[in-house]
């Protein structure tokens, strides 16, 4: 069940950065939905569900992008299974730590990508830092707003449900 | 039985490894596209027309509610109108100079027009690392590989994976597109480079040229993918570099943050060659 909740959330996060990401954010901060999932499941869940979420997530992104197959799935694949680490050895359930984790993971991602593409000699970037760090900055807004609604959210629809049966008896 | 969940080192040096195997065999052969992303964007590209459709649909059925549905369907049709008229115009603009070279040589010839499909962007790129567009048209509608895509304001980019309903386009902008580019006024020439943002890098243009910001950037045909004489954008930046060539920098003539829809040029280039520099 948690297998298939993780990949019907990659596969809402690609449908949702190739339709409405583009509508919603105009690319003004760039945003990566995926990755976001990607952090969110291994602080969640821990290493082994964080690589394996990320490795199958970076390989659907790369099949859809017109970059090498594998070298996304590789970056997230090792920023899945750090973030696990990072959830299961610290605390990360406040927005502030989980707002350090986004920005960490994503600049982590950015220098695996990046760093690749220059390591295999299949391109070269210039300055690409303040944009890795605009998108570090707008995947942890996302993010923490995210965790904030998985959290809060049930509970109060419950708690409205509740008051609803008790205005009526 | 070893239970994995006790073993992620393991786990992760594995699946590291085949990351590592996969692009080696990439990078081994990348004349084609991959089986694995052509398969993969073939059956994404039906879910990104579903939702695309469906949020169309959606958007239509509140607009078309509130709005007067005559002044509506007046009103896209007008602006389809301006936008085959504008990529007429830059069309015409290329054949007129192209023909004042010509008639500078006596070599007057008939020029064939390109054969060209419109097409709707309906979904973006996966990743924000690249920038690439889905639109609705594919092989099905005669799109192939490396053909070149235009807007009205100029260049969008090329066909980089054709699915059977669907193609994706490489945007001028990905940090992986190039194009063989002239500067309009003083005819220099150079290869335009995506960046990865809002602006374009025009490389191997000698310190010594005649370059001013304003001039107008134009594709020059060498790259055999896109037509001569395309609006690419406008100087932005130039400068001196120490290197031996300047650094130029470009703003596109088209907002790839607005782009909706987009015409196919469907000949190949080395077909186009042909046809317009056969005699009749």
């Amino acid at each position: 069940v948690k297998a298939a909740g993780v990949i019907l959330a990659i596969a809402v996060a690609l449908t949702l950065q190739t339709t409405l990401a583009r509508f919603v954010v105009r690319a003004i901060v760039p945003v990566d939905l995926v990755l976001v999932v990607v952090v969110y499941v291994a602080v969640t869940s821990g290493p082994v569900t964080g690589l394996l979420t990320g490795t199958a997530a970076g390989l659907a992104q790369d099949a859809l992008s017109s970059g090498v197959i594998g070298v996304g799935g590789l970056a997230k694949t090792v920023v899945g299974f750090l973030a696990g680490v990072v959830g299961t050895q610290f605390i990360v359930t406040q927005p502030v730590p989980r707002f350090v984790a986004f920005v960490a993971a994503t600049v982590a991602h950015g220098m695996l990508l990046l760093g690749l593409y220059v390591l295999l000699d299949l391109r070269q970037f210039s300055s690409p830092w303040a944009e890795v760090g605009s998108q570090a900055i707008g995947n942890a807004v996302v993010g923490v707003v995210a965790f904030q609604a998985i959290e809060v959210l049930p509970g109060a629809w419950d708690r409205w449900r509740a008051h609803r049966d008790r205005i009526r008896r | 039985l070893i239970d994995i969940r006790h073993r992620a080192g393991y786990l992760l040096v594995a699946v590291v490894l085949g990351h590592v195997v996969l692009i080696s065999a990439q990078i081994g052969s990348r004349s084609g596209v991959p089986v694995l992303e052509a398969v993969t964007f073939g059956i994404f590209a039906e879910v990104q027309r579903t939702v695309s459709a469906g949020l169309a649909g959606m958007r239509g059925a509140w607009t078309g509610y509130i709005d007067l549905r005559r002044v509506r369907s007046q009103n896209d049709a007008l602006r389809r109108r301006l936008a085959e008229v504008q990529v007429e115009l830059q069309r015409e603009r290329a054949l007129a100079d192209r023909s004042r070279g010509l008639e500078r040589l006596l070599e007057l010839r008939d020029q064939s027009t390109w054969p060209t499909v419109a097409a709707a962007v309906i979904a973006a790129g996966a990743t924000p690392d690249f920038r690439t567009v889905t639109v609705d048209k594919g092989a099905r509608d005669g799109l192939r590989r490396d053909m070149a895509v235009i807007a009205p304001a100029g260049v969008v980019g090329r066909v980089v994976v054709p699915s059977a309903r669907a193609a994706k386009v490489q945007l001028l902008i990905d940090r992986n597109a190039a194009a063989g580019a002239l500067v309009k006024r003083s005819r220099a020439q150079g290869v335009i480079v995506g960046r990865g943002d809002d602006r374009l890098r025009l490389e191997y243009v000698s310190e010594t040229a005649d370059i001013a910001v304003g001039d107008l950037v134009m594709t020059s045909g060498i790259d055999g993918i896109f037509p001569k004489g395309f609006v690419i954008g406008s100087v932005d930046v130039a400068e001196k570099s120490g290197t031996g060539y300047k650094r130029i920098l470009v703003r596109p003539a088209v907002d790839f943050q607005a782009l909706e829809e987009v015409l196919v040029v469907l000949a190949p280039a080395g077909a186009r060659e042909a046809t317009e520099e056969s005699p009749e």
